[in-house]
């Protein structure tokens, strides 16, 4: 599906609107601002405990100009299949039913939840917006936390565990389509919402959120990390799609090593790295590698 | 009350769960396995595969999922139903308070099961009543045809504007779920005619272009004001619930008089009071003791939320003695009901919280006639007993 988005072919209006109580800098943000140009607003969002249980403001008021449900942690997909289903029994023809999760709602609690609605093939569209831990709840780590980073449960020594590889293991259930994006590529983003939604089933995109009172840096810097992540191959930004897997443009030069920036350029830029051993940083290093070779020899096997 | 001739069929309760939820024309199922449970879900898919019902079936990963989706999809306005039984219920029990919280009219068969440790498959009554403070609704029957009369009253009561609840239909696990009685089943266009098909837009609208926000956090004060307003749809749930059995008595022809039912109590000096299926053997006792001489009758709770405050009142008020059958408890209290009952015992009533057959222990109808009997002896003999918690076990009354 060669889906191509120019800048100034994204709608003006905005469907995310000012005056809501996200922190200054908020990633999650600038990913529900495009969720809601792509769709024009026309999306039902099914949303799980997390920062955007908060985002939306109080009530009476909502800052986001889209159909809003608000549920239990663990429950959003499954709630999404029901509603899905729901209205496709009532033959309503609406906009996307969207999950919009933390990574704590995806890769902990709501994980049974999130394998059952995939296995199902739900027609429903999952975002994680990936900041990497329990920020709402005060930056707590997560499965998501990245091995070697500080967060209030691991607060000396940086958390021990890996990351969970959430989008291969989206991948094994061999739903249609898996996508990683990032808050700093809105365009790759937004054309990845387009392709996905031509699609009917479960849909996976991965985003990454980059948070500055999480990761402790300036609020001024979300792009720039986020950027520094792609560039130092940290992140990998792919897309599975009609059975094949690739990896996005704004990846492709980093799968040559010597083009990536050294990734102690984005550890030393994040206040949650301050202090790490070069053993860790190593350890991190050894696991972006292995990444990549995952990535390049799951490309040559769906292609 | 219609007299015409109709022809009984033997039915399992599961079934007749299953039977009224097709009957209903529920449009969605989403449900986990759980003994005693099963049977109902297994005959729903049958049902849904065969053509025979047309609903969409889902298998989901859990209980939690069970009731998330199911939740979902009454929340985008089809008539759904889901089923589960004990660690079932505990499973989803977050979503059990999202669920009357949204005020979304799920409706679940609860087929009652003791929680473990130890395992134990039998029946008692606190799984369902785990949702006594959550906002649903809490029905139990006392055999089959009321199961199934029930299934389908239930989603009148749930759907109703007045009172958009979820509604939990108790039916005891093997007693019920499992033991084939004869009932009578209404035709199609009855159940049509009492039931019409569900207003889509009601509690939301989900239609193209209209905007909401569900759930959204708010100030406390918003908060307690939405726990008042289901307090009211509670109280206004207590005359759906009578006109809807009203309803369903003119149109198909049985009603079991609303929240309770009144068992030869008109000039019963000794009131019994229960609910659930052990009801029947309790009004078997009833007729023992009656034909001895003993002027006793049974009050029967057909529903426990809303709970039948004022019919209690007027049953109690004058009477001798009361005695309460829990087949519950709420540990470090005494007896669910007989907690909630008490505070309708004048302090010189005479009154016995009796908790039994937890676990499944039978009680046979013999067994409560002699429980009756001593607590009637002790009356007459002391003048006045009072004892909030005593336990039957083993043909022994006694407390700890």
């Amino acid at each position: 599906m060669n889906i191509r988005i120019r800048i100034d072919q994204i709608p003006k209006e905005s469907y995310s609107l000012p005056g809501n109580a996200a922190c200054q800098g908020c990633p999650h943000l600038i990913g529900l601002k495009i969720v809601g140009k792509v769709f024009r607003g026309e999306a039902t969002l099914v949303i799980p405990a997390g920062c955007s249980s908060i985002i939306p403001g109080y009530h009476p008021y909502t800052s986001l100009d889209m159909r809003v449900v608000h549920v239990p942690f663990a429950s959003a997909p499954a709630v999404a299949g029901g509603i899905s289903r729901a209205l496709k029994i009532r033959g309503e023809n609406m906009g996307p039913v969207i999950v919009w999760a933390g990574d704590g709602a995806t890769f902990d609690i709501g994980f049974a939840s999130l394998s059952g609605s995939a296995v199902r093939d739900d027609d429903i569209i999952y975002i994680v917006s990936d900041n990497e831990a329990y920020m709402n709840t005060g930056v707590q780590a997560s499965g998501s936390t990245t091995y070697g980073a500080r967060t209030t449960t691991t607060p000396i020594l940086g958390k021990r565990d890996r990351k969970k590889e959430i989008d291969l293991i989206m991948l094994m259930h061999k739903i249609r389509y898996v996508a990683t994006a990032s808050v700093a590529y809105p365009l790759d983003f937004y054309e990845k919402l387009l392709r996905a939604s031509q699609i009917k089933g479960f849909r996976f995109i991965h985003l990454h959120s980059p948070c500055p009172p999480g990761w402790r840096f300036d609020d001024d810097k979300t792009v720039e990390i986020a950027r520094l992540a792609v560039e130092t191959g940290a992140w990998i930004l792919f897309e599975y799609i009609d059975g094949r897997l690739e990896i996005s443009p704004p990846s492709r030069p980093y799968r040559d090593k010597s083009r990536r920036k050294p990734l102690k350029e984005y550890l030393s830029a994040q206040g949650r790295f301050k202090g790490i051993t070069e053993e860790d940083v190593k350890i991190i290093e050894e696991m972006i590698d292995q990444n990549w070779r995952l990535i390049e020899n799951l490309m040559s096997y769906f292609k | 009350m219609k007299s015409r001739e109709r022809i009984k069929t033997a039915m399992i309760g599961n079934h007749a769960v299953a039977q009224a939820v097709k009957m209903a024309r529920v449009k969605f199922i989403a449900a986990y396995p759980i003994t005693p449970q099963t049977i109902i879900v297994e005959r729903i898919a049958e049902m849904v595969e065969r053509g025979e019902m047309e609903a969409e079936f889902v298998n989901v990963e859990s209980e939690f999922a069970a009731l998330s989706t199911t939740m979902g999809a009454a929340m985008a306005g089809v008539r759904a139903f889901t089923a589960t039984s004990s660690h079932g219920l505990l499973y989803m029990y977050e979503l059990t308070w999202w669920t009357a919280g949204a005020r979304v009219p799920v409706v679940m068969a609860v087929v009652n099961r003791a929680i473990g440790p130890p395992w134990n498959i039998h029946t008692d009554h606190n799984d369902i009543l785990t949702l006594r403070d959550s906002g649903w609704i809490i029905a139990m029957a006392e055999n089959v045809q009321e199961t199934f009369d029930m299934t389908i009253q239930a989603f009148k009561i749930a759907e109703d504007p007045k009172v958009m609840l979820p509604v939990a239909i108790g039916l005891e696990g093997f007693i019920l779920s499992h033991t084939a009685e004869y009932i009578e089943l209404p035709d199609q266009w009855e159940i049509d005619q009492f039931l019409p098909s569900r207003d889509p837009d009601k509690p939301y609208r989900f239609r193209l272009g209209e905007k909401f926000s569900i759930g959204n956090l708010g100030e406390d004060a918003n908060h307690m004001m939405l726990r008042i307003a289901a307090m009211k749809a509670m109280y206004n749930a207590k005359k759906v619930i009578e006109e809807s059995d009203h309803l369903y008595e003119k149109i198909i022809g049985r009603g079991y008089g609303g929240l309770v039912e009144r068992y030869r109590l008109d000039d019963a000096k000794y009131v019994l009071l229960s609910t659930g299926a052990w009801s029947g053997t309790i009004k078997d006792a009833v007729d023992m003791l009656r034909d001895e001489g003993y002027s006793v009758g049974l009050l029967r709770l057909r529903f426990i939320r809303p709970f039948p405050t004022e019919e209690i009142l007027k049953t109690l008020s004058g009477s001798k003695g009361v005695i309460v059958f829990d087949r519950d408890i709420s540990l470090g209290k005494s007896g669910v009901l007989a907690t909630e009952v008490l505070d309708y015992v004048d302090r010189d009533i005479s009154f016995w919280g009796v908790v039994a057959g937890l676990g499944g222990v039978d009680v046979s109808s013999k067994e409560f006639a002699s429980i009756v009997k001593g607590f009637v002896g002790e009356v007459e003999r002391e003048g006045f007993t009072r004892r909030e918690t005593v336990y039957y076990l083993n043909n022994e009354v006694f407390e700890i």
